[in-house]
């Protein structure tokens, strides 16, 4: 570019030079705003759960009812997202593979749980899966109750992490090569054998991926949960809730506790994401 | 599957697609999930706001309680989504423009909101403001109060909203490189002229796209804003809030109106982005997430 026109000195910079104004002003403010909005409030958070010490942390955790929180929280999730990795995976494949009516209607609505505030999906799930409700009034007939239940925390879950994998999947199944297809079909391989020896394993790290970013806005997740769940201590109580139970009773250092942890296996699963991404670049060449 | 005569009956079709029955199965399977878990819980939004006619519709937003908490819903979103806004045209010329060690890391935390539930974004909030926080004390004392107080509520939204401008025009900036703007430069152009003229016309979609996403998401969300609120009624509710509360006294046409405000921001939302991603698609960032 026009680094030949710049004098390069010998001594070393910050940034590379360039011709555009601005840096300093831009990216200061950048750090500023950032170190404000963001990172002074977690590091009060951090302060804050440094001051209770690992052995605090630890007491905190195993109190029975954080406990079975945590429990509920981490499991439910993990179904949740196993769930939607399923049926993620054939909606993606569905909604690029094939052609028909209604199908550009359904990709764009398959971001609602995205755009759709979490009290709104909250209150509308717990309705429609109520004893009363569309879906709940004919399962209750067959003696399935799933508002107010753990099953109820499952299906809130699965709305909400399931464009998490159908959109990390859709664009690795864009990009796949057709030409493999067709040469493992030519080689005498079955439809099923394609699928399942040329088409998964590349998917695979899409898959893994969509699966930890369901995972960890599942484990977080409180609007769109507390409506159904029936929020029973001991039962159907989620980490989330718990937090703000400990807050209404001036519990803070419990409430910093279960934040703390929650905060460590977000940061754990985008560490794996960041681990699964780099094996796929190097394996297959994208994400 | 594998003899002969299995291979010669499926020879109309070619070798990279599937039966038609196993096609049909699965467009089936995909549907149906998708109307039960999407289609539904949106459909019953307006099916419950309507269920006792449209006259007692409108009369939940004739509530001062509910318009006090759409005017400051409007309020939030109108210093939050600036803010972010401003913040993310600083962010991406500093980070796409330039080259400077730590820039990946950089970019890692502006994602972090992303990665925070978003009770302990609230919580963060309390930790530092509260009563009993770090800067509780001196807030006393100087007699300001930003939690349970729209200060609080606007803070926990600009953290919860916070990287989708940036995350939205990083990439497409840094795709776009810097030769246009160094030929604007090179020609006489300003530096505030080379951004207005040069810069902003080819980031616009790109960050219409991200304002669009960070709006809505201010405007509906509930966990972050629950914790610092306080819930004092027609003072520091917001739309979701108030939904909440209204549900909880069983007043469900009210709460499923003022929701079904919400679900159409969702769906205008959705909409104009589809629009968006079909008409300006290549003036958008290559790969949408990562």
């Amino acid at each position: 570019m026009s680094s030949t026109s710049i004098i390069t000195s010998k001594a070393w910079r910050f940034r590379a030079p360039s011709v555009l104004p601005g840096f300093g002003l831009t990216f200061g403010y950048t750090l500023v705003y950032l170190g404000l909005i963001v990172l002074f409030p977690l590091a009060a958070l951090v302060l804050k759960a440094s001051g209770l010490g690992l052995s605090g942390l630890y007491n905190i955790a195993i109190e029975p009812r954080v406990a079975a929180s945590l429990r509920t929280t981490f499991f439910i999730s993990f179904a949740a997202a196993a769930i939607d990795i399923v049926f993620g995976l054939v909606v993606a494949w569905v909604l690029t593979r094939y052609e028909f009516p209604g199908r550009r209607f359904l990709d764009a609505i398959v971001d609602l749980p995205f755009a759709l505030p979490t009290a709104v999906a909250g209150i509308s799930l717990a309705a429609l899966y109520a004893p009363n409700g569309w879906f709940g009034e004919p399962l209750a007939s067959l003696d399935v109750k799933i508002a107010f239940t753990r099953a109820g925390i499952l299906v809130a879950l699965i709305f909400v992490g399931l464009p998490f994998v159908v959109r990390t999947v859709q664009p690795v199944i864009t990009e796949l090569d057709i030409e493999l297809e067709e040469a493992a079909g030519t080689l005498g391989a079955s439809r099923a054998q394609t699928v399942w020896r040329v088409l998964l394993p590349p998917l695979t790290p899409a898959v893994l991926t969509g699966f930890a970013l369901a995972f960890a806005r599942s484990v977080g997740e409180y609007g769109s949960v507390i409506f159904i769940a029936g929020n029973i201590a001991y039962v159907s109580e989620i980490a989330p809730l718990l937090i703000i139970t400990k807050l209404e009773q001036y519990d803070y250092a419990g409430a910093t506790g279960i934040a703390t942890i929650m905060l460590a296996v977000s940061f754990a699963v985008l560490l794996a994401i960041n681990v699964i991404q780099a094996f796929a670049r190097k394996r297959f060449g994208h994400v | 599957m594998s003899n002969v005569a299995a291979g010669r009956s499926a020879i109309a079709r070619k070798v990279t697609e599937e039966a038609p029955a196993t096609r049909i199965a699965l467009i089936l399977l995909a549907v149906v999930f998708l109307a039960i878990f999407i289609l539904a819980p949106l459909g019953v939004v307006f099916a419950e706001a309507f269920s006792r006619g449209a006259a007692e519709f409108a009369a939940a937003f004739a509530e001062p309680d509910a318009q006090a908490a759409i005017r400051l819903t409007l309020i939030v979103a109108a210093i939050a989504v600036p803010a972010n806004l401003i913040f993310g045209l600083a962010a991406s010329w500093s980070i796409a423009k330039f080259s400077f060690p730590g820039k990946s890391v950089l970019i890692t935390l502006i994602d972090l909101p992303f990665s925070v539930s978003p009770v302990v974004s609230g919580l963060v909030y309390v930790l530092l403001f509260g009563s009993q926080g770090l800067l509780g004390p001196w807030l006393v004392a100087h007699n300001i109060q930003i939690i349970f107080a729209v200060p609080g509520i606007v803070l926990a939204t600009i953290f919860v909203t916070f990287p989708f401008v940036a995350r939205e025009l990083i990439p497409l900036m840094q795709e776009q490189g810097s030769v246009e703007e160094e030929a604007a430069l090179t020609l006489g152009a300003s530096g505030w002229d080379t951004f207005l003229h040069v810069t902003l016309p080819n980031v616009k979609w790109a960050l219409l796209y991200g304002v669009l996403l960070c709006n809505a998401r201010a405007m509906g969300e509930f966990g972050a804003v629950s914790v610092v609120s306080g819930h004092i009624r027609g003072l520091t509710n917001t739309i979701p809030l108030q939904v909440e509360i209204l549900y909880n006294e069983y007043n469900m046409v009210a709460a499923f109106a003022l929701a079904s405000l919400l679900a159409g921001l969702a769906l205008v939302t959705l909409g104009l982005k589809t629009f968006l991603e079909w008409r300006h698609a290549d003036a958008l960032a290559g790969r949408r997430r990562h």
